[in-house]
């Protein structure tokens, strides 16, 4: 049988980001493939020798907007750690609450285009519409709608008041009720079922030496969760990592899709816990010395090494992201499946490819 | 605070010569320990190179120290899904692996007129 | 049959989009929108050209200028918590796209800003 080799991507109609794929069918069927990254690669690292340690905060940042806070978050974790800072704690648990929202934020983004990659365009809008919601209180709780900016090294930079901890709340409920609505649009549709289940198994010993990260990882039946380490108000919480068994991409998104549901959860429990007392301490002198900080992103887990030397400037920043982590379970998913299934594989993985190549 | 960040101690990093690595790694891999990343800094005259595993959520590092210009084995026979990160290393730093499965010779990120390696401080010419 | 209902549903709400430009929505309170200076308020002490993550403020010191590029300008709020003398801040609606870069310069003398 002849071999074809097909380039995939990095524009494609379905692909959100601009991953790049070298396939090499045999009758539709794909028997190798090879990545190719670089389209958005911007050398974020490096800025940390020329931006001080508080700016590379904002820059952080900005490696990806999806999960902005939780960068800066675990940034200054590390500075933190480095500085011997303890965090007050009612700003670990605002550290939680928007955390939790942009977890919300987006699940609700990959399952929209989750739905688009298969076709399935109005209920692309119906899961945008709900985003929207968590995208005004982003908007009004930080002043930015994505990029929300409120982490700094020893705390945060903006309250939450009593009435929009109301409003807030209100708006989680509508969140969870509509989203539960469309449950059975997504879940119980046999279109969905038909493109989804048994279809790019990763088993559960696969996931765990190709070093998956986050729903990825939980959909193969192993409860890691980043969340489990305590970091920030987690371990005041009450909850488990959500898991499914099967591997395929159905569980990928049924784990997803729960998950929405543990963030909501999350951010009711951080408020009816949360302490009064002041957001952020001061913190004295420079970091010194080297530090690996983790914490759980939308997508997984994220590592930041960071590497300081006592100075205003750090010696090394580096960053690894969950999409760089789930490519290689990406590649063990391909070979094997009918062409036609390569855009919903790479979907859910969740690729952000600007995250991983930074 | 259990393990979201850990602060490299000797406790949690062995130091290991250039020639284990693939040894040191398969002993972790045989304790059952999963591979999160690599991380690389520069030291002016050598690269120091950091394996992450972590089991439980405990994380544990491999430091290793490699001349500029030295090639150093590549684990990717140990833990498969490392080939991208030695690629990224190797771009960026001009660390040369031994037995790479998949090489994209420095061309991970970048395109050939980039010469130099990026993030050392002092670059070399990539040959 | 079982769409009936969701049907009906659709026919009888408002849009969920806003007729925008037509019908605009409130801002929220203390929103990162349009950064601007109260120039007679600023002593030029270059706090806010030091802490800028993205490095747009420009301070002149003997001009008694201060100026930013609107379009590097990250709207962080950076350079607002670090003023020492709190005269600078961020208006409710962000930045109208133009079709022109230019830089906002205010200098002390004359009140009036005179976009370059
Ligand atoms: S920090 Fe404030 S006072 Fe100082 S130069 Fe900037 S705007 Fe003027
Ligand atoms: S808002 Fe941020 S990016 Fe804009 S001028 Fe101020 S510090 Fe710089």
């Amino acid at each position: 049988m002849t071999r074809t080799v097909l380039p995939f991507g990095p524009q494609h109609p379905v692909l959100p980001e601009p991953l790049h794929l070298t396939l090499t069918i045999e009758d539709e069927i794909v028997k190798e493939a090879i990545p190719k990254l670089g389209y958005v690669h911007r050398g974020l690292e490096k800025l940390a020798e020329i931006r001080d340690h508080t700016q590379m905060i904002q820059i952080v940042e900005r490696v990806c907007g999806i999960c902005s806070t939780l960068h800066a978050m675990c940034y200054c974790q590390g500075i933190e750690a480095l500085m011997n800072v303890e965090v007050p704690s009612r700003a670990k648990y605002l550290r939680v609450v928007w955390a939790e929202m942009h977890r919300i934020h987006s699940h609700l983004l990959w399952l929209g285009l989750f739905a688009d990659a298969f076709g399935f365009e109005s209920l692309f809008m119906q899961f945008w519409r709900i985003r929207e919601r968590i995208m005004d209180l982003q908007e009004a709780t930080s002043g930015n709608r994505v990029i929300v900016s409120v982490n700094v090294v020893g705390g945060v930079k903006r309250d939450i008041n009593k009435e929009t901890e109301k409003w807030i709340l209100e708006t989680l409920d509508k969140v969870a009720r509509e989203v539960n609505q469309l449950k059975t649009t997504i879940l119980d549709d046999f279109t969905v079922k038909q493109r989804t289940v048994g279809i790019g198994i990763l088993s559960k010993e696969k996931a765990y030496e190709l070093g998956a990260a986050g729903p990825t990882l939980r959909a193969s039946g192993i409860a890691q969760d980043m969340r489990q380490t305590g970091y920030a108000a987690y371990p005041e919480l009450d909850f488990s990592p959500v898991i499914e068994t099967n591997g395929d991409s159905y569980a990928r998104t049924v784990c997803r899709f729960n998950e929405i549901f543990q963030a909501i959860d999350l951010i009711r429990q951080a408020f009816a816990k949360m302490p009064e007392g002041e957001l952020a301490v001061k913190p004295k002198g420079l970091p010194k010395g080297e530090v690996v900080s983790r914490v759980e992103q939308p997508r997984g887990e994220v590592l930041y090494y960071l590497k300081a030397d006592g100075t205003k400037f750090l010696d090394r920043l580096r960053i690894r992201t969950p999409t760089f982590a789930n490519i290689p379970p990406l590649l063990d998913m391909l070979p094997g499946c009918d062409l036609a299934d390569v855009p919903i594989l790479i979907l859910t993985i969740d690729p952000c490819i600007s995250c991983t190549e930074r | 605070m259990k393990d979201s960040a850990l602060v490299i101690t000797e406790e949690n990093t062995a130091e290991i010569p250039l020639d284990e690595v693939i040894t040191q790694s398969r002993i972790l891999k045989d304790e059952g320990f999963r591979f999160i990343t690599m991380s690389s800094a520069d030291l002016g005259e050598s690269v120091c190179v950091l394996y992450h595993m972590d089991k439980d959520l405990q994380v544990r590092n491999l430091r290793v120290t490699v001349p500029k210009g030295k090639k150093i084995a590549s684990i990717a026979s140990v833990y498969s899904c490392a080939f991208l990160v030695e690629n990224e290393i190797k771009e960026h730093f001009g660390v040369d692996f031994d037995g790479l499965p998949l090489d994209f010779q420095g061309m991970l990120y970048n395109d050939e007129e980039v010469q130099k390696t990026p993030f050392c401080k002092i670059g070399i010419k990539r040959v | 049959m079982f769409m009936t209902k969701t049907v009906l549903k659709n026919l009888l709400t408002k849009y969920a989009t806003r007729l925008y430009p037509f019908q605009t929505r409130e801002t929220f309170k203390d929103v990162k929108g349009e950064l601007k200076i109260e120039i007679d308020k600023c002593v030029f002490c270059g706090v806010c050209k030091m802490r800028c993550p993205s490095q747009c403020i420009g301070v002149d010191k003997k001009g008694r200028s201060w100026e930013v590029d609107p379009f590097a300008c990250v709207y962080c709020g950076i350079c607002v918590d670090a003023c020492p003398v709190k005269c600078l801040y961020q208006e409710g609606m962000y930045k109208a796209p133009v079709a022109e870069k230019h830089m906002v310069f205010h200098a002390q003398e004359e009140k009036a800003d005179a976009p370059t």
